[in-house]
């Protein structure tokens, strides 16, 4: 072989090796989407023998939850109840104080105040959740219930707030980069109008940061719904059809837990009513990171 | 050094000097913004003090070498401690590798297509699923469809699914730090794409990636609610098969099949019962994670801060 021709064969090699480490590649990256495809699948298998023997009137109507008793029912109701009125306890904490912490963080706090707290502030999302629903239980809900007598040891209300403390990191952080991301500009023609600080923030950063709040408060309550360790352990776990944050309830991912720590047989309608309702919470959060997504990529356009 | 009574003096101007300049509104926020920083930060200090005060008086050698006990003075977290360790040696070979490579595809040699486009969706919404559906994944496809059972094997490739999301957008932002000029300048030498990549951007970003990892790794390790539901069991009295051996080939798979407890898993055991003994071995155990998880993020912080006070572009 002539020098030239074995110099063409090296290259193809080299660029064959080249194209096989791009397919490998591709396939990891291809891997994400495959998990994604799984979960979608056992969804929607184990639902549909599920929804073989409830019918969808049944599923969404009944006012009870009990697969596992003689005299069953499902009504997933009582158990989105749980799920909403604990969101809301959590929100009800988590928006107000993390759009202040973030308006505050970026508009008020000397810069040195702010890069050492943020990561304190982080470090909330790193305890386990777990810890969560002991601190919860065992620490909030005995304070709570000096303030409002009557209170039960389980209740929403405990659990929600602790969850809304465990989601302002996730709600301030992303605000407040939507906040610092507003040109200067805006601000100053503000303060040349004789505005001062708090009425630039809230009249004029504010609204310009709208839909980067937006994106961080959504994935506030796609946190909160899917939640689990905390309202497991503090919320109680039976059914119970109210919206009073103040009683016990099972929310949907407690009762996911509630069951499989149970010895359920595989196949069994009890099994499969996880899976149904882990459909429905799926269901909700892909709604919530559907307009997310949406409104992070608006955000991203604006400046 | 400096004086106490001149420390609080300086913080004191520094949070609140700059505002005798501000309007009455001003300076009532700047109160209201405090407090409400405050609450998230006083909160965390309540939680480690109530756990400190529950728990460290449990901790000592004896709690941490023995099995779980139905006697609450000599139940231990050895089994836990073992398990936890053995999950994460799983998940940290399985999800660095494809997060990695599923970044560097996304970053390097991913056209502008639909089939980019669908990644990169789907790894937004991957984020945003909850941790306890993919504990439902995992029970349907992996413990009964693919047959692993309740093993180390199903329960860290399960965490590893979970965390991939994490690793793939720290990986993909680190690559975005790195100039183009490292790339261009390395295909001028004459390097192809894999050795540009192999050579230039992975070392370079080292430190982005090693964060990112340490960071989705201490949220693994805490994480719960995916392995009770594929059926890790709570009172586990064995270790598993230890992965290496003193005859050759030094290293056997057997513990990859064995079933395990995790952690958070006899946290939530003892949380739920009754006895306060219990709930002290609770404490302690949360004492341990919280210990665990917040050094991970300690660490993250400092390979964080070296990795960029070493590269300057």
């Amino acid at each position: 072989m002539t020098p030239v021709a074995s110099d063409m064969w090296i290259r193809a090699g080299k660029r064959f090796l080249e194209r096989c480490i791009e397919l490998l590649l591709l396939i990891a990256a291809l891997f994400s989407v495959a998990i994604t495809c799984g979960i979608v699948a056992i969804l929607i298998y184990e639902s549909s023998g599920f929804f073989a023997h409830v019918s969808l009137t049944e599923f969404f109507t009944d006012t009870q939850w009990t697969p596992l008793f003689a005299d069953a029912h499902y009504g997933i109701m009582s158990l989105v109840a749980g799920t909403l009125v604990t969101t809301c306890v959590a929100l009800a904490v988590a928006l107000p104080i993390g759009t202040i912490v973030a308006i505050y963080l970026s508009e008020f706090a000397p810069p040195l105040f702010r890069e050492t707290v943020k990561p304190i502030l982080e470090l909330l999302t790193a305890v386990p959740t777990v810890v969560y629903g002991y601190f919860a239980l065992l620490f909030v809900a005995p304070l709570l219930q000096r303030i409002i007598p009557g209170l039960p040891t389980f209740s929403m209300l405990s659990a929600g707030v602790v969850m809304g403390i465990m989601i302002i990191p996730y709600v301030s952080s992303l605000s407040e980069d939507a906040m610092r991301a507003v040109p200067k500009l805006l601000r100053e023609g503000s303060y040349a109008l004789g505005a001062n600080r708090l009425q630039t923030s809230i009249g004029v950063v504010f609204p310009a940061a709208l839909s980067g709040i937006g994106a961080a408060y959504i994935l506030g309550i796609s946190r909160a719904i899917g939640e689990t360790m905390i309202v497991a352990i503090a919320a109680g776990m039976q059914p119970n059809l109210t919206l009073d944050p103040r009683e016990p309830a099972a929310t949907i991912t407690a009762y996911i837990v509630q069951v499989s720590l149970g010895d359920l047989p595989h196949g069994s309608i009890g099994y499969q009513s996880i899976f149904a309702a882990g459909l429905v919470l799926f269901c909700m959060t892909l709604f919530f990171n559907v307009i997310g997504h949406v409104l992070r990529r608006r955000y991203r356009e604006a400046y | 050094m400096i004086s106490p009574k001149r420390l609080i003096q300086k913080v004191v101007t520094g949070l609140f000097g700059h505002m005798r300049h501000q309007s009455r509104q001003d300076q009532l926020f700047n109160v209201v913004g405090l407090a409400c920083t405050l609450v998230g930060i006083v909160t965390l200090g309540a939680l480690l003090i109530d756990l400190a005060v529950q728990g460290l008086g449990r901790i000592d050698w004896q709690f941490l070498t023995s099995f779980p006990s139905r006697h609450a003075a000599r139940a231990g977290i050895l089994s836990a401690i073992v398990g936890s360790m053995l999950i994460m040696l799983v998940t940290l070979f399985t999800a660095v590798p494809l997060g990695v490579a599923a970044a560097v595809y996304l970053e390097e040699y991913a056209r502008k297509n639909w089939i980019t486009t669908l990644i990169e969706i789907n790894i937004a919404n991957l984020a945003g699923v909850p941790s306890i559906i993919y504990g439902l994944m995992a029970l349907g496809l992996l413990v009964y469809y693919a047959g692993l059972g309740q093993s180390i094997l199903a329960g860290g490739l399960t965490l590893a699914f979970l965390i991939l999301p994490i690793v793939i957008v720290a990986t993909r932002e680190a690559l975005r730090a790195i100039p183009k000029d490292i790339r261009v300048g390395a295909f001028a030498l004459g390097s192809t794409k894999w050795q540009v990549v192999r050579y230039h951007l992975l070392p370079y970003s080292m430190g982005g990636i090693a964060t990112g990892v340490i960071i989705a790794m201490s949220r693994a390790i805490g994480e719960t609610a995916p392995l009770i539901l594929m059926g890790a069991l709570t009172f586990i009295a064995f270790l598993p098969p230890s992965p290496v051996q003193s005859d050759p080939p030094f290293v056997n798979a057997e513990w990859l099949d064995s079933p395990f407890t995790v952690l958070p898993i006899q946290m939530f055991n003892w949380v739920s019962r009754p006895d306060p003994a219990f709930l002290r071995n609770a404490a302690a155990t949360g004492l341990v994670l919280i210990a665990m998880t917040l050094s991970m993020n300690a660490v993250a912080l400092v390979v964080r801060h070296r990795s960029r006070r070493r590269i300057h572009w």
